[in-house]
């Protein structure tokens, strides 16, 4: 028993905590599995020993208790998002130094579980995608690869040609930046190889399943509905105005959530709590920024998808967001801290 | 009917009531020697009015009040004061203090009782009566409650609260007294309402307490006069907290550094009320109190327990399995860990829970802090206590101090959902208590600087007004010289103005002699 009050404790855990991540992961990943075949699998158990032996490694050498802090779940966390961002046919060493980079240097050399100020999985993906940009841009066609061209492209030889594609959000943006006037939003996405209902073909699916694991995870309480919702607010609304202002060169706001990482990022990459803000109000400005830099970054920027990079910009902004919005404490309601 | 509000944050933790309230109440026996400490009340300890071999009778004052908040103490039965004895109170240091010893003789005869009635009497004389009668609040805090009726010229009580809520898990005395005793306690209740001056007394309980909620109710509607409320709200740890039941009934919210007056109102226990109401409508000092005993034992239940009785003695009445680990005062969010049990029941002591293993199970190891927020979303008071943990553990204590330290009420909630089983509250209180000792020494220092500048500047007046007297005296000497012309008496006074001059210097400057 404790040594002083409160004697009694709520029975929760830092591993609890992230074991109902992982939990909430996996609608997502059984979709990714039924569209895009066992390559995520592969990449998710190689991420997760990397991850495992990389923390048990650093805390031997930081000389903390390997057992006590190992089954806390968080790299287990940090390597399935790591997994989960990257193509899934990337060559095997490719995940594993983008999950050395995550754990020891993102997590560890700041100081650990509860210190980094950057989310440890995001660090890892952008210096991938600035290190290694002609992998991160193969992505698998829904359902055009067996297994052995998998396990082929991520430990062997790697002849792509005939299975990769680029993604959805990629297409469409090539389309519009290189044939000019010629190309509408409308007329990529009626291709219907790549294209589906909303988003890209089968991706969709895949967000539609992290959408319902992230609404768990409010439900129990595990994330506040603060950081998906105006994620979701944002992102929708820039898109959904601009696709009206010019619905020719803007993709709408359906096209854009249930695209690249945008559910991934509005559930389980901006929700991370040790990078992102903490406070009501700070969260929904912290969300919303990392919304739209994401969206500026697919419309104009160089890179697809630029969930890690907007990302990183509001982690750094973190902060200053906090201290300007701290919540009025009992009976000092009428002025702000 | 009254527009409830609600506080943000709290807990729900398992209430444990059921084990403890039987419907009735267990009368402890007499103990054969009492150990009665002259600190019971916060503020300043009783100042003690008998020596050993003192006879005494129950209900007679043996310590009068040590100062302007502070109260009398009585003897909890009659018997003769074997001495004022140094022995353990219970703290959570395992403190000795001062305690008068009684040994019983058994006979538990009352002093001559002497009810008054209190709507003849003017406030002040009420209130002296309540500060000789010992009655504090006993909710816990202890604070003398005739100090509570007062209020300075620019507060104002309107609306007297009387707090039934019980939040904390576990105890259930305040339940019991109020299903048996409603009627006094609104006697009371009206009586400090007449003291300070309230309109209308309104009592909050939580409504998992129906049997009290019915209780109060039927002896609120056979009351007539002062309008009399009974509110039930919402169980939800620390509803009863002082500043917690005040924002749900009336919506006010008295901040850190303001006190409930400033807003119209005031807070009292149920027990408190009880006790006013045996004080001064019956003429029985505050001698003994309701004591639920329950956690680990066989046989829990409230007891009638005359203040002193042993707390070892207390517990056994109750059976205490084998298994007991340690044994708490108060709840289980907010009591302590009573370092021995030789410490006697005081005014304070509303719970004495035993506590095992398997009841609160050692909360696994500490993680560090990830920044979730659980805390911040259960705390009732709307702060931020992982930013406070942080500034406190890092000791950077104007931080802590700017995240609003000292508006914690150490309500335990915040440790009470933290993954990672930060112990939150221990970091507060050293923090607090931290900033507390620096301040002391701060003003220690003030002190001593001031006390310095004001030295230097009598030695700077003192000499500017030698230098005027001299300056006259000089004028004087020249005006003389002018009008003698002599030279010699010229120098001659010149060489007397040099050597009073000098003597002044050295009375000046002391250390030069
Ligand atoms: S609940 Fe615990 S881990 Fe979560 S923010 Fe508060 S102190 Fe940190
Ligand atoms: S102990 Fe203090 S910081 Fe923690 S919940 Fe209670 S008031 Fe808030």
């Amino acid at each position: 028993m404790p040594s002083n009050s409160p004697f009694l404790r709520q029975p929760a855990s830092v591993q609890s905590v992230m074991l109902k991540v992982l939990v909430a992961l996996l609608p997502g990943i059984a979709m990714y599995v039924w569209f895009f075949g066992w390559a995520v699998l592969i990449q998710i158990s190689l991420a997760s020993v990397t991850a495992l032996a990389a923390e048990a490694a650093m805390l031997a050498a930081r000389r903390k208790p390997v057992r006590h802090f190992l089954t806390d779940g968080s790299a287990l966390v940090t390597a399935w998002l790591i997994a989960l961002s990257l193509p899934s046919i990337v060559p095997w060493w490719l995940t594993v130094l983008a999950v050395l980079i995550a754990i020891v240097v993102a997590k560890h050399l700041y100081g650990g579980l509860g210190q980094n100020p950057f989310n440890p999985a995001m660090v890892a993906f952008a210096a991938m995608i600035v290190a290694y940009p002609q992998f991160m841009s193969q992505w698998p066609a829904a359902g055009a690869t067996d297994l052995a061209t998998q396990i082929n492209a991520i430990f062997g030889q790697r002849q792509l040609d005939a299975m990769v594609m680029a993604t959805p959000l990629d297409t469409l943006r090539t389309a519009l930046h290189t044939s000019g006037l010629n190309a509408t939003v409308e007329s990529v996405l009626a291709n219907k190889t790549t294209y589906g209902f909303l988003g890209g073909k089968g991706w969709e699916l895949v967000a539609l399943g992290y959408l319902i694991g992230g609404l768990w995870l409010v439900q129990q309480r595990v994330i506040t509905w603060q950081i998906p919702a105006a994620f979701i607010v944002a992102f929708g609304g820039i898109a959904g105005l601009t696709h009206l202002i010019d619905s020719a060169q803007f993709a709408g706001a359906g096209f854009h959530l249930f695209s690249g990482g945008a559910m991934l990022g509005a559930f389980f990459i901006a929700t991370d709590p040790v990078s992102a803000s903490t406070t009501p109000r700070g969260k929904l400005i912290y969300a919303a920024g990392i919304a739209l830099i994401d969206w500026v970054i697919r419309v104009y920027g160089a890179y697809p998808d630029g969930i890690a990079f907007s990302t990183l910009l509001m982690n750094i902004c973190v902060p200053l967001i906090d201290k300007s919005t701290q919540p009025p404490v009992f009976g000092h309601k009428e002025k702000r801290p | 009917m009254r527009q409830l509000f609600s506080f943000t944050g709290g807990v729900k933790p398992a209430s444990h009531k059921i084990e403890s309230n039987r419907g009735v109440v267990i009368v402890a026996p007499l103990p054969n020697v009492l150990v009665v400490p002259l600190r019971q009340n916060a503020g300043l300890p009783s100042r003690p009015l008998v020596q050993a071999g003192d006879k005494v009778l129950k209900g007679q004052t043996i310590a009068g009040p040590g100062g302007s908040i502070s109260v009398a103490i009585h003897a909890p039965t009659s018997g003769t004061v074997r001495g004022i004895e140094t022995h353990a109170i219970p703290h959570p240091s395992g403190l000795l203090a001062p305690c008068v010893v009684i040994e019983a003789d058994g006979e538990d005869r009352w002093i001559d009782r002497k009810p008054i009635d209190p709507y003849a009497l003017p406030a002040d004389e009420l209130r002296a009566r309540l500060r000789d009668a010992g009655v504090v609040g006993l909710g816990g805090a202890a604070f003398p409650s005739f100090v509570k009726t007062q209020h300075g010229p620019t507060q104002r009580i309107d609306t007297l609260i009387v707090n039934g809520a019980e939040c904390e898990p576990f105890i259930t005395c305040d339940d019991l007294l109020m299903r048996t005793q409603a009627g006094q306690i609104l006697e009371g209740a009206a009586v400090l309402a007449h003291i300070a001056g309230a309109q209308r007394v309104v009592v909050g309980i939580e409504d998992n307490k129906p049997e009290a909620v019915a209780a109060m109710t039927a002896a609120a509607g056979k009351r007539s006069g002062l309008p009399v409320e009974v509110i039930a709200v919402p169980t939800r740890y620390p509803a009863g907290g002082e500043k917690q039941l005040i924002r749900v009934l009336t919506g006010i919210e008295v901040p850190f550094g303001k006190l409930p007056p400033d807003y119209g109102v005031q807070c009292f226990n149920v027990a408190t009320a009880y006790a006013t109401a045996r004080a001064l409508l019956h003429g029985e000092p505050m001698i003994s109190r309701l004591v639920t005993v329950t956690g680990n034992v066989e046989r829990p239940g409230n007891f009638e327990v005359r203040i002193g009785m042993p707390i070892a003695d207390l517990v056994a009445l109750a059976g205490p399995k084998a298994d007991t680990d340690r044994n708490l005062m108060g709840g289980p969010m907010m009591g302590f860990a009573l370092p021995t049990l030789d410490a006697p029941v005081v005014k304070a002591t509303n719970c004495i829970l035993a506590a095992s293993k398997a009841l609160f199970p050692p909360p696994g190891p500490e993680m560090p802090c990830i920044r979730c927020g659980a805390c911040a979303r259960a705390c009732p008071m709307d702060l931020q206590p992982f930013e406070m943990y942080w500034f406190s553990r890092a000791k950077i204590l104007g931080k802590a101090q700017e995240y609003h330290l000292f508006d914690c009420i150490e309500c335990g909630c915040c440790a009470y959902v933290c993954p990672s089983r930060i112990p939150l509250v221990d970091y507060y209180r050293f923090a607090k208590s931290e900033i507390r000792a620096r301040e002391k020494e701060k003003d220690a220092a003030d002190v001593a600087r001031l006390r310095y500048e004001f030295r230097l500047e009598r030695e700077e007046r003192d000499k500017q007004e030698k230098a005027a007297k001299l300056a006259a005296k000089a004028a004087e000497t020249k005006a003389r010289l002018a009008e003698a012309g002599d030279a010699d008496d010229k120098k001659a006074m010149i060489a007397a103005a040099v050597a009073r001059t000098q003597e002044q210097k050295a009375e000046e400057n002391p250390s030069a002699e």
